[in-house]
């Protein structure tokens, strides 16, 4: 009950600040009237009873304060009032309220989307169940992260740090389901993957360690749930159907969890195939190859108490292992440990060397804003010298005139941070759908999620009270009595302010961003217009795997020699060559260039 | 006048207690009721009565009502929640022992005499 009773008090003074004044005011004046009343018993005239009650009471503004204070909630009353006066002072100049917020609401939008990308790219970890512990195993300390299948295995076997060792391959293959046979981009995975992770299956189940037996020994497929969803029409009878892999019959085993998305932050695989019948998929057989490294990244969780630097150890002596024992294929061999997502240290230096740039110049565009809005700041506090006069020799205390300023900053850089911030979810969610390169699944995972929330907030909070601050020296120079007696504030010749300081800055910075944003441009327009050597114009690719569509390594050049006759025979066509990896062209061939004196011959 | 003593900080709150809790009364009675028990010979500007109430009433300490006094003015009456009659039993306590201390350490020692 009391508490009720408090709580409905609280509130009344909330939303109620004039009933609460009433009352008070009502009680005050009892208080007097009773004492008049007492005075007028004991002989004195009536109005002089009430002027001496008056006197006995002290000052009644006061007090009432006092009682303001004693009912606590002050700060949230003073804040309700600051914003309505805020508000409708916003209201009276629009124009300048709509350039505010729209200043803000780009720098705070740009700001939210770069800082969505940096935090989707670098800073988030693989949406897994404890990611924190989960490395990928880098060779040497290079950027080289494939390793071969069986160093994989010795790896996996040997070590004593790791709950479980993982790899995966990306793949492309052609997946035939009765009807239009299609390819498809998938991952092939060691057996032990998804127990690994600690993925559990959304349908069916999933393929473990121990389905293996040996090359091509697991025709089993595990969709990806995006996949199941766009492809299978969410049929939940595709459990244990029997579908054309590359011309193999491979059985679905289940589907993958909705927010498993693979372990390459840029590539979502429509699919999962055990490694072990690569063979099928691909047509090519290297379990047995010790020097050819091929498999795309091997990761795994570090057992709980084992510190990375522990981890690092183990698998180096793993490394001098194979470096003793395959001198031809392996030769001195060393590991370290990096974070998964980014294929190793090969993107990550590329991606934060990028994102940092791109934060700079989004901070850039924040602080000129801010500079920007000081000024504007500055430039209206000049011209309510006289309201700010007003209030100061009404009784108003400095303190509450700059804490009725900053509301208005932080307002203003409130709105204006929710309107960048909406539009920086929209442009996150348009970049996280979008697939830059339509023939590979390609994906930039930059959604935005609490973390872009709670930035965009803070950095709007933040350049509120800096731009809010600038015209905090005025307010506290105001003197009441000389701008009340001239009618203007008097101005002290033309000496260098903060305002010709802020125009300086804002102009510094924009000629920055001018220039690089210019720098920027230039370069694009120059790679889209660079002398490769050759006329890319008119030139037609036509991409084929006769792999996947089930033609073995013998019949493939005939097969090739027909397509080359059959193309060069279409009116128009002047030429027709086959190429492996076009120039230009992403992919992932490397291709170790030895001089004619080199004698080893490892990659 | 001149021989009012001052308030001691934080014994407003106090006497406050100790007049609501012979009965309700308003804030004009309040000040009354602390003339009467003290004998008059404490010093308290009437208007500063009016935070100690509101705080009072804030900590749960006091209920107030609208009511109509003896001579049919509206006032707002104060009393004792139990949990002010159970901090007024411990404030008296406390402030009993206090007074005890501060009296035997400021009469006449043995060794002064």
């Amino acid at each position: 009950m009391k508490l009720l009773d408090s709580l409905r008090l609280r509130l009344a003074a909330l939303f109620h600040p004039s009933q609460v004044n009433t009352e008070m005011e009502e009680e005050l004046h009892s208080h007097i009237q009773l004492r008049a009343d007492d005075l007028e018993r004991s002989g004195l005239p009536r109005p002089e009873a009430e002027r001496r009650a008056r006197i006995e009471f002290g000052g009644r503004e006061k007090y009432k304060e006092e009682c303001h204070q004693a009912l606590g909630n002050r700060f949230i009353e003073i804040l309700i009032q600051d914003v309505r006066f805020s508000l409708r002072m916003l209201r009276r100049s629009p124009g300048f309220t709509i350039a505010a917020v729209l200043t803000l609401a780009l720098a705070i939008g740009a700001n939210a989307v770069v800082f969505g990308m940096l935090n989707g790219l670098l800073l988030r970890p693989l949406n897994l169940p404890q990611a924190e512990s989960l490395y990928a195993i880098q060779r040497g300390n290079d950027t080289y992260i494939l390793q071969s299948y069986p160093d994989y295995l010795d790896l996996r076997d040997r070590n004593r740090s790791f709950d479980g060792l993982a790899a995966y391959n990306i793949a492309q293959a052609g997946l035939d389901t009765g009807k239009n046979p299609s390819t498809a981009w998938l991952y092939e995975v060691s057996g032990n993957y998804f127990d690994a992770l600690g993925i559990r299956p959304y349908l069916g189940r999933l393929f473990h360690g121990s389905d293996e037996h040996g090359p091509n020994s697991a025709p089993y497929i595990v969709l990806s749930w995006a996949y199941w969803h766009s492809h299978f029409q969410d049929d939940r009878g595709v459990v244990g159907r029997t579908v054309q892999l590359s011309k193999h019959p491979f059985t679905i085993l289940g589907v993958a969890p909705p927010q498993f998305h693979g372990t390459l932050l840029f590539y979502s695989p429509d699919f999962f195939v055990p490694m072990v019948n690569a063979e099928q998929v691909d047509g090519a057989n290297f379990l047995n190859a010790r020097g050819t490294r091929w498999v795309f990244e091997v990761l795994g969780r570090v057992k709980a108490g084992v510190t990375p630097a522990q981890a690092t150890a183990d698998l180096n002596a793993i490394g001098s292992y194979l470096g003793k024992t395959y001198p031809n294929e392996d030769g001195p061999t060393s590991f370290s440990l990096v974070r998964p997502g980014m294929h190793g240290d090969f993107f990550a230096p590329a991606v934060r060397a990028f994102l940092a740039g791109l934060m700079l110049l989004a901070g850039l565009i924040l602080l000129a804003a801010c500079a920007n809005l000081g000024s504007l700041f500055a430039a209206r506090a000049a011209d309510r010298g006289r309201e700010v006069a007003l209030r100061l020799a009404l009784g108003s205390s400095r303190s509450r005139i700059l804490r009725q300023l900053f509301t208005e900053a932080v307002l203003i850089s409130l709105v204006g941070g929710a309107a960048g911030l909406c539009g920086g979810v929209v442009l996150l969610h348009w970049l996280s759908a979008w697939q830059p390169f339509p023939q590979y699944p390609m994906t930039i995972p930059v959604y935005p999620d609490a973390s872009v929330y709670l930035v965009a907030l803070l950095l709007a909070l933040a350049s509120g009270f800096l731009f809010g601050a600038v015209p905090v020296r005025q307010v506290l120079r105001t003197n009441p009595y000389e701008v009340v007696k001239s009618g203007s504030i008097a101005r002290a010749g033309r000496r260098l302010t903060v305002r010709d300081l802020l125009l300086v800055v804002q102009i510094a910075i924009c000629a920055v961003l001018v220039t690089s944003s210019f720098v920027a441009l230039r370069g694009l327009v120059r790679s889209l217009h660079s002398n490769f050597g050759f006329e890319p114009r008119n030139a037609m690719l036509i991409e084929t795997d006769l792999r996947l569509a089930g033609y073995s390594p013998d019949q493939v050049p005939a097969m090739q020699k027909r397509m080359i006759e059959a193309m060069e025979a279409i009116p128009g066509v002047t030429r027709v060559g086959l190429v492996d990896v076009p120039p230009l062209h992403m992919g992932w061939a490397v291709s170790p260039v030895f001089t004619d004196k080199t004698t080893d011959l490892r990659p | 006048m001149a021989n009012q003593a001052q308030l001691l900080p934080g014994t407003l709150d106090l006497l406050i207690l100790r007049a609501v809790s012979l009965g309700p009364l308003h804030g004009y009675g309040v000040l009354l009721r602390i003339g009467q028990i003290s004998g008059n010979a404490l010093l308290i500007e009437q208007g500063a009565l009016y935070p100690g109430l509101f705080r009072l009433v804030r900590q749960g300490l006091l209920k107030s009502s609208w009511g109509t006094s003896e001579n049919n003015r509206r006032a707002k009456f104060y009393e004792l929640t139990a949990a002010g009659r159970k901090r007024l039993r411990e404030e008296t306590e406390s402030w009993n022992r206090l007074a005890s201390a501060i009296a035997c350490a400021l009469s006449p020692q043995p060794e002064e005499t």
